[in-house]
């Protein structure tokens, strides 16, 4: 609490709202210049047609082997014709991330709080934080197999531990935005610890939270999909490994496609929610 | 237009209102019991090596309705002091008194209004002004927050978001905030430092005004002599740090003080007396050299 009380000596060069995170500032990508006329539409799809056209016709011209690089027009094909096929792993993957990234981030959010409430906290937990962010936690998955079995239990825990310090690291350096103005503002009208929690720290972290969340849930995407090629009958991460063992490329890269387009929703998602919540920090 | 009624608080004498609009600031205080008291304030910052002597036996009084301006040096304990008169800081020893009773914590009936807006950015200025009393979980007084926002020309902005707003805009609201709350005292540090020269003349005006209507007691923080002669009744010079006072100056001008009387030769003469008090305080003289004129106007 002495943290609440330390008055703000280095004045901002301008009129700031606290510190600003660089790195990953959430405004770095809230900020996509919105797509204007027909005319812009019209030539972004030009390109892309172009881009996957080019790659279709010099494929064929190349005579390149199904079995190494199939053209699009093949993917596409596996992709219709195999998707009921496909669709059940999919299923299963998105379990495990989203059972994984829930723990994982529930955890993350909530050790970020305590560790930026508690300094001694901090000092106490940082070093395995770092090392779990350090260790690639899929090379625990066989371990975790040995223990759990084949089924979803080894997967969701790496989910989990992939996830959670990409959550904590972020949020935590969002709650560590100490604007001492701003909670000295909310002190001087009688403003509880928790008031001031829930009134200053927490809307001045989450666009922090927001970027964490993002990354953990691709770390978690990630993950999830490297557990299923390592062990167990299912899962995207399965098909992959299957596939690419029978050398069905086309099926192979119609997983590919699909794993990108995830990657891509979470990615809009957070995006949608930065727009939305976190819109004041750009 | 008259908002008197609604933002007075109920201390205050409706007969005084008229009264100190048409005599001298310092000599209509002479009346007034004293409102608040410093007395022998000291505060050190952290121990050992790091240990900071930021005030040291400082004191003073401030009455009832009075507008006292406090100035001094760079780093000399002036935000310390305020923060303290507010209850945000503890003092190392020494007190200050608000009607009588210690200030140890945050009190309902001071207002504080911070360097530079201090607005909540991911909220709407409604939102902002309602801050306070959503942490006293209380209703707001609608009525008082609409009228105060048309005082300060900012009717309808309501729901528009800091961002929108100039930084003389952002101020305004945040003295709304403030005075949203019927504070009997009204602390402000250095409110206007940020602004260029005409929005913080045009801001200062809108404190004078507000004071007659509200014969709210106001200390005022700041590094612009001139801003510090306009507002106050009397300038409180502080020595460099530790900060006790050095000089109490008075100033015997008529309200409210019009372009005509801030040019003429009394106001000259007093603000190189307070100037030289401050320069002539600083240790080292060679050290910045910009201490007396205003920050926000170079
Ligand atoms: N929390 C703190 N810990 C340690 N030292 C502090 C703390 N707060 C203030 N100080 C020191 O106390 C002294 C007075 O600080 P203060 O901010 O009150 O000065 P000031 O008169 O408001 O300065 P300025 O004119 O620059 O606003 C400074 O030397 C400052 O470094
Ligand atoms: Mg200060």
């Amino acid at each position: 609490m002495a943290r609440d009380i330390t008055p703000q000596f280095s004045r901002p060069a301008g009129r700031g709202d606290g510190q600003r995170v660089d790195l990953t500032n959430l405004s770095a990508f809230t900020q996509t210049p919105p797509i204007g006329s027909a005319g812009e539409v019209a030539v972004i799809a030009a390109v892309a047609i172009l881009v996957v056209g080019g790659i279709e016709c010099s494929l064929r011209w190349f005579e390149v082997p199904l079995y190494i690089l199939p053209p699009p027009s093949a993917v596409a094909l596996a992709l219709v014709s195999d998707f009921h096929l496909i669709l059940p792993h999919l299923g299963h993957t998105l379990v495990e991330l989203l059972a994984g990234f829930a723990i994982g981030a529930g955890a993350g959010l909530l050790l970020a709080a305590l560790v930026t409430q508690f300094p001694f906290a901090e000092k106490v937990i940082a070093p395995y934080i770092l090392l779990l962010v350090t260790t690639p936690m899929l090379a625990l998955v066989p371990l975790l197999i040995l223990r759990f079995g084949f089924g979803y239990e080894p997967r969701i825990i790496a989910v989990a531990l992939a996830s959670g310090p990409m959550v904590m690291i972020n949020a935590a350096t969002g709650f560590r935005r100490v604007d001492s103005a701003k909670i000295a503002l909310a002190r001087a009208y009688g403003a509880s610890t928790v008031q001031i929690f829930w009134k200053i720290r927490a809307p001045m972290a989450l666009p922090m939270i927001l970027v964490g969340l993002m990354i953990g849930a691709i770390f978690g995407l990630l993950t999830a999909v490297g557990a299923e090629m390592v062990g167990g009958g299912f899962g995207l991460g399965n098909r992959l490994t299957t596939y690419s063992s029978m050398i069905q490329m086309p099926q192979f890269f119609a997983v590919v496609l699909i794993l990108s387009t995830l990657g891509i929703l979470i990615y809009v998602i957070f995006f949608l929610l930065g727009k939305k919540y976190a819109s004041w920090e750009a | 237009m008259n908002a008197a009624g609604d933002v007075a608080p109920r201390s205050c004498r409706p007969t005084s209102i008229g009264e100190a609009a048409g005599r001298g600031g310092a000599a209509s205080g002479a009346a007034a019991p004293v409102a608040l008291v410093v007395d022998a304030a000291t505060k050190v910052y952290g121990a050992g090596a790091d240990r900071v002597l930021a005030l040291e036996g400082c004191g003073f009084e401030v009455r009832a309705r009075e507008i006292v301006s406090i100035v001094g040096p760079s780093g000399c304990g002036k935000t310390t002091l305020l923060w303290s008169m507010a209850g945000l800081h503890h003092l190392t020893s020494g007190a200050i008194r608000l009607d009588g009773a210690v200030i140890d914590g945050p009190h309902p009936a001071i207002g504080i209004v911070f360097q530079e807006a201090n607005l909540l950015p991911w909220r709407t200025l409604d939102a902002n002004i309602r801050f306070p009393d959503e942490i006293k979980r209380r209703r707001s007084d609608e009525g008082l927050i609409e009228n105060l926002l048309r005082q300060v020309g900012l009717a309808g902005y309501g729901p528009r978001f800091p961002r929108e707003l100039s930084g003389g805009m952002q101020q305004r609201v945040a003295i709304v905030r403030a005075l949203a709350q019927r504070p009997s005292l009204l602390l402000m540090d250095e409110p206007f430092g940020a602004l260029d020269a005409f929005t913080r003349e045009e801001m200062n005006r809108l404190v004078e005004r507000i004071w007659l209507d509200t014969h709210t007691t106001i200390v005022l923080v700041t590094h612009s002599i001139d801003e510090a002669i306009l507002l106050s009744d009397r300038v409180i010079v502080l020595s460099p740090r530790p900060g006790r006072v050095a000089r109490i100056f008075d100033v015997p001008l008529p309200r409210p003080r019009t372009p005509e009387i801030m040019a003429g030769r009394a106001v000259f003469e007093l603000a190189s007396a307070i100037r030289s008090e401050i320069v002539g305080a600083r240790t080292s003289l060679a050290a910045e050299g910009a201490v007396g004129s205003p920050k926000g106007e170079g």
